[in-house]
């Protein structure tokens, strides 16, 4: 039983000459296996005289598990080299763009109507929408402005054969909607008009959103808290606003609404107090209710916020300018 | 309206400078829209008196000027102008002075004369548009005089953009009226002092139309001499307003018309017949007007008349026979009130407006006519001389304009604008708008002035103390609110749901027009009945859009032909069709794919996008819809698509959409390249037809294992998936969970127009495990369910 250590030896220089798992499991077969040496030296401790037996067990097992340690060792040390080299394996250009489909964006003017409405919304607004192609009376005519009216002419109108027009303004929207309910009103109609004029400031159809309030209580001094908070969360900054009187049919007292910009003041809203014919009209009693307007023309909106300064861009839709909006 | 910052301050002189006069102005809603320099001051110019006018010694048409300054310095000048003279005074550019357009002026000889300097025609130094001979100025208004002496030191055109309610400032004095009262400063008025009457001459007048012109006043002025020229203050003050001068007579009503905005008209006094008429055409009259254009007079313009027949337009232009002329030596002056609801539109019905239709559109004074008759008689009779005969008028008062006494309460105001402005305040600034008005029981009785005939109602004065008030100075308050929860609207809600899912796929979100070319409506929608516009502003713009796809191809072809090979649109509005009661307005959805599937990429090959790749869009877009059942694909053709690669949508029984390839004939006429896949879908039947119900309700998921068998069947080419599909469910049981098909084979082992379908099957039941043999049988079932029906059989 000399050759234990001899054996022991053996097993420990052919694990650490092992260069890969397989050929360290030959080893743990040759040595521990089975039939393995180390193996049928404990299979015929029973032969030996009783007086070496104690002494010939101890160096067996002791051996065995000093064989059993390498061979753990020895895997461990071959699995941590081969996960370390399959990870080296699996580095990638992390650089390369994404592979697929990629996605696209909203048009901005849909983008900025979306701010809008949401903004409006958020302290209860409803949203409501009306037809495009518009009857006289909802146009004008319900709206304080009589045939030939000189209002008329700073509204180019398209117009069918029928006498039937395409709405030169989304104010329309508040007739059809009050004279199918009663009050108290709160909503905004977002969508598209139409008048025929074309240049860079113009095209021949965008998009308005209008915006009402009738209700017991409704004020002037009203009125412009919510066009300034409007205007100062649309823009994202303090902005100087002024309230400038003007005219239109509808709303009285009338006024536009100006920011200062870097070189002077835009106008970009007009507004103003239902006027009681306008009331009336759709069956609420102006001595009980007031109203406020206003209407906003969502390009001129879109074109200071984006800092876009042609207004055909919007409609061109050539993808390499709608691509920056998403 | 434009108009010199000077001839206002004669009126009404505000301690203000025209920054600060400009921008009161803007915010008492009289718009300033630009303020430039009355006259250009250019270094080098010098009036001089031109004091001898000799023939040039070796030329025929320059001739030799001797000038002189009021400093008394002396020059030659050669000028070819043919109305020099001596005695003119004019405008001498020195060398040195740089002309606009024109490089640096040199001293020059002209043909052996030296010239120190140029006599300047109007149009040469800025001051109008006469070009014709140099700037003629009398020595009795110029000679000794400086340029800014003569033009005025620091004065400004400034110009309003004016709101067709205020038709009172379509004048000086109305502006003036307005800078007064915002000052405290007394209200301005023009001094008319009823001219001495010296003949006798007259026209009798009859109003016949007495509605559409209840007031119309005239005056015949004899001898007036048409060959006086205008003086320089009178045609800068016209200039600096944009008019241009014709001759004194016109001048001079031009120029009461802007004073006090009463148009006025001169006719030829010796051209009239008898009585003048105010009255409607009858049929068939013409008249040629003062710019030479011929007209049938519609049956509503209102017409100036005498016994031969039609002089003038009323309130529009007056005829061209009857103009004055240099010839002239007797005139008619006329200054009428036309009602405005008469006026309205005339002047656009002919193509034209006029100083005074857009002045008689939104109303004149209509007490002011008189006055106005006296102001331009004054004028006329001190620069052009004459004889002015009576004034004669015919009015019928009840066809003029009354004002009546407007109540305004106290509590009226507060419950307009939401602030209190105290009585006193009140009660002055209206008096300052020159209207009388008593203050009793917290309410006043307010009285307007004849000119602010658009003061009606009791707004009307609340909008004026408004505007006194200053629109800034009115506080700033939060609205208060009734809370009532609504509902969503579900339209908007599915089209906002549809952007995030087609934009998440790719698709850029599009805006066109809603306005088409005629010929790709026809093309792409095949609606029978489309509508075209009365007036469009060009061909391919003039039919509503039947169909989003004609905006969509537009687009498409707006970036190929810019070298994008690649697009993924969409976009959603109304589209329109029928005619009279059965038009139709509805919410559409629209998309196109077109090019390859995926945009140039390093991992994944150039394929070109095909139908397939649009029908996933379309499940991922309507998977809330298709999962429920509302809504499905069905085989069918559909204008403009491909007759083989073509699917309606379905919602029940209602098409509400279709979806494929755009028919390749069309896509040739259209000229693109490569197919496009285009669909199209009614998001208002959509709506109404998926409305909330109760399939909101969620199925149970099977806890027990599921059974997966593949099943690969050969059969005719011919036969529609969904066919095979509908016949593995009718004998699959409920056990069957899931169906896919991995894989259509066509080739080697399959004959040629047979193909091979690879069916994926997954069993699962709810309350127990499957057992094999049950699932065999099923198996069987199945497969021989398809031998039956489509004479499949199992592949090998």
């Amino acid at each position: 039983m000399n050759d234990i250590e001899q054996l022991q030896a053996e097993a420990l220089a052919a694990i650490r000459a092992a260069p890969g798992l397989p050929r360290l499991e030959q080893a743990r077969i040759d040595y521990l296996g089975r039939k393995g040496r180390l193996t049928e030296q404990l299979k015929q401790l029973g032969r030996l005289p009783a007086a070496e037996r104690p002494e010939a067990g101890r160096r067996l097992n002791r051996a065995k598990q000093l064989v059993q340690e390498a061979l753990d060792r020895g895997k461990k040390t071959l699995e941590d080299a081969a996960l370390k080299q399959a990870i080296e394996q699996g580095r990638l250009d992390t650089t390369l763009p994404g592979r697929g489909m990629g996605c696209a964006g909203r048009h901005p003017i849909t983008l900025t109507l979306r701010r809008i409405t949401a903004l409006f919304q958020q302290i209860g607004f409803d949203i409501v929408e009306g037809p495009e192609i518009e009857d006289d009376y909802h146009n004008f005519g319900a709206l304080n402005i009589p045939e030939h009216h000189p209002a008329r002419a700073m509204h180019d109108t398209f117009y069918f054969p029928n006498g039937r027009l395409l709405r030169t303004h989304t104010s329309s929207v508040q007739i059809r909607i009050m004279e199918n309910a009663r009050p108290p009103f709160r909503f905004i109609a977002p969508g598209r008009v139409y008048r025929c004029d074309s240049d860079m400031t113009h095209t021949p159809m965008f998009h308005q959103v209008e915006g009402l309030i009738v209700d017991q209580s409704v004020t002037f001094a009203e009125l412009k808290g919510l066009l300034i908070d409007f205007l100062e969360i649309f823009f994202e900054k303090a902005l100087e606003v002024r309230f400038r009187p003007s005219y239109f049919p509808f709303t009285e007292p009338s006024a536009e609404v100006d920011i200062m910009g870097e070189r002077g003041w835009l106008e970009v809203l007009g507004c103003g107090m239902v006027h009681p014919n306008v009331l009336t009209r759709v069956g609420v009693d102006p001595q009980k209710y007031t109203g406020l307007a206003f209407g906003m023309g969502v390009e001129r909106l879109a074109m200071l916020y984006y800092g876009v300064n042609d207004i055909r861009l919007f409609f061109d839709n050539d993808l390499r300018f709608l691509r920056q909006f998403h | 309206m434009k108009f010199s910052e000077q001839w206002l301050r004669e009126l009404v002189d505000p301690p203000l400078d025209t920054g600060a006069l400009t921008r009161q102005l803007t915010m008492a809603g009289l718009e300033v829209e630009g303020v430039a320099p009355a006259w250009p001051e250019i270094a080098g110019l010098v009036v001089v008196e031109i004091k001898a006018v000799e023939p040039h010694p070796r030329a025929e048409k320059p001739r030799v000027c001797r000038v002189e300054t009021a400093a008394a310095e002396r020059f030659t000048v050669v000028c070819g102008a043919a109305n020099v003279r001596p005695g003119l005074c004019a405008i001498l550019a020195r060398p040195g002075a740089r002309l606009p357009g024109r490089p640096e002026l040199r001293a020059v000889s002209v043909k052996g004369v030296r010239s120190e300097g140029m006599l300047c025609a109007a149009a040469e130094i800025g001051l109008g548009e006469d070009a014709a001979g140099i700037l003629e100025l009398s020595a009795a208004e110029a000679a000794g005089r400086t340029l800014p002496e003569l033009f005025g030191a620091n004065d400004h055109i400034i110009e309003i953009s004016l709101t067709p309610n205020r038709g009172d400032c379509l004048s000086l004095l109305g502006i003036a009226r307005e800078v007064a009262a915002r000052n405290q400063l007394p209200a301005p008025a023009i001094s008319a002092p009823a001219a001495p009457v010296t003949s006798r001459a007259r026209r009798a007048l009859e109003l016949t139309a007495k509605e559409a012109c209840p007031h119309y006043v005239g005056r015949v002025i004899e001898n007036v001499d048409m060959a006086a020229p205008a003086p320089l203050w009178l045609r800068e003050k016209l200039r600096r307003s944009g008019l241009r001068g014709v001759n004194l007579v016109v001048d001079i009503t031009n120029y009461v018309m802007l004073e006090s905005g009463q148009p006025l008209h001169a006719f030829d006094n010796d051209r009239l017949r008898g009585v003048i008429r105010v009255r409607y055409p009858e049929a068939g009259e013409r008249i040629t007007l003062l710019d030479d254009s011929g007209h049938e007079i519609r049956p509503a313009t209102l017409l100036i008349a005498d016994d031969s027949g039609p002089l003038a337009m009323a309130g529009l232009m007056g005829g061209k026979a009857s103009a004055v002329c240099p010839a002239t030596r007797h005139i008619f002056l006329e200054s009428a009130f036309f009602t405005p609801a008469r006026m309205m539109g005339q002047a656009r019905r002919y193509g034209m407006q006029t100083d005074a239709s857009h002045r008689f559109e939104r109303g004149v004074d209509p007490r002011g006519q008189t006055a106005a008759i006296e102001r331009a008689t004054a004028l006329i009779l001190s620069l052009a001389g004459g004889q002015a005969g009576p004034v004669v008028q015919a009015t019928h008062e009840a066809g003029l304009p009354q004002v009546e006494p407007i109540t305004l309460r106290k509590t009226e105001i507060k419950r307009v604008l939401g602030i209190e402005i105290h009585e006193r305040f009140v009660s002055e600034r209206l008096k300052a708008l020159g209207m009388r008005c008593q203050y009793k029981n917290n309410q006043w009785r307010v009285t307007p002035p004849s000119y602010r005939f658009d003061i009606k109602i009791e707004v009307d004065l609340i909008e004026e103390l408004a505007r006194i008030y200053g629109y800034d100075e009115i506080a700033v308050k939060t609205p208060a609110h009734r809370l009532k929860m609504r509902p969503p609207n579900p339209l908007l809600q599915r089209l906002e749901r549809a952007r995030d899912s087609l934009t998440g796929r790719d698709y850029q979100e599009v805006i066109s027009y809603g306005f088409v070319a005629p010929e790709l409506n026809r093309l792409l929608s095949g609606e029978a009945q489309t509508l075209c516009l009365a007036n469009p502003i060009a061909p391919e713009l003039s039919e509503m859009r039947a169909s989003l796809w004609p905006g969509l191809v537009n687009a498409l072809k707006y970036n190929t032909q810019r070298q994008q090979e690649r697009a993924r649109l969409f976009e959603t509005g109304l589209v329109f069709s029928g005619g009279g009661e059965a038009l139709r307005q509805d919410c559409h959805l629209g998309g196109l794919i077109y090019g390859s599937r995926y945009k140039k990429q390093w991992g994944e090959a150039q394929v070109a996008a095909d139908f397939y790749d649009l029908k996933a869009d379309l499940e991922a877009l309507f998977a809330p819809e298709l999962n429920s059942g509302r809504l499905a694909f069905r085989p069918g053709e559909a204008h403009a698509l491909h007759p083989g690669q073509a699917m309606r949508i379905v919602a029940g029984t209602e098409a509400v959409g279709c979806c494929g390839r755009l028919h390749p004939a069309r896509g040739r006429a259209l000229g693109l390249r490569d197919s496009v896949y285009l669909f199209e879908i009614n998001m208002q039947k959509l709506a109404r037809a998926t409305a909330p119900g109760p399939d909101n309700m969620a199925g149970l998921v099977s806890r027990y294992p599921p059974v997966k068998r593949d099943l690969a069947i050969v059969l005719d080419e011919a036969i529609a998936y969904a066919a095979v599909a509908e016949c593995v469910k009718a004998h699959a049981t409920d056990w069957l969970n899931e169906l896919e098909l991995f894989d259509i084979y066509r080739g080697e082992g399959v004959e040629k127009g047979k193909k091979s379908l690879a069916l994926g099957l997954t069993f699962r039941a709810t309350s127990l495990t499957l057992k094999d043999e049950e699932i065999e049988t099923v198996m069987g079932n199945i497969t021989d369910g398809l031998c039956r029906k489509f004479g499949a059989r199992l592949r090998a």
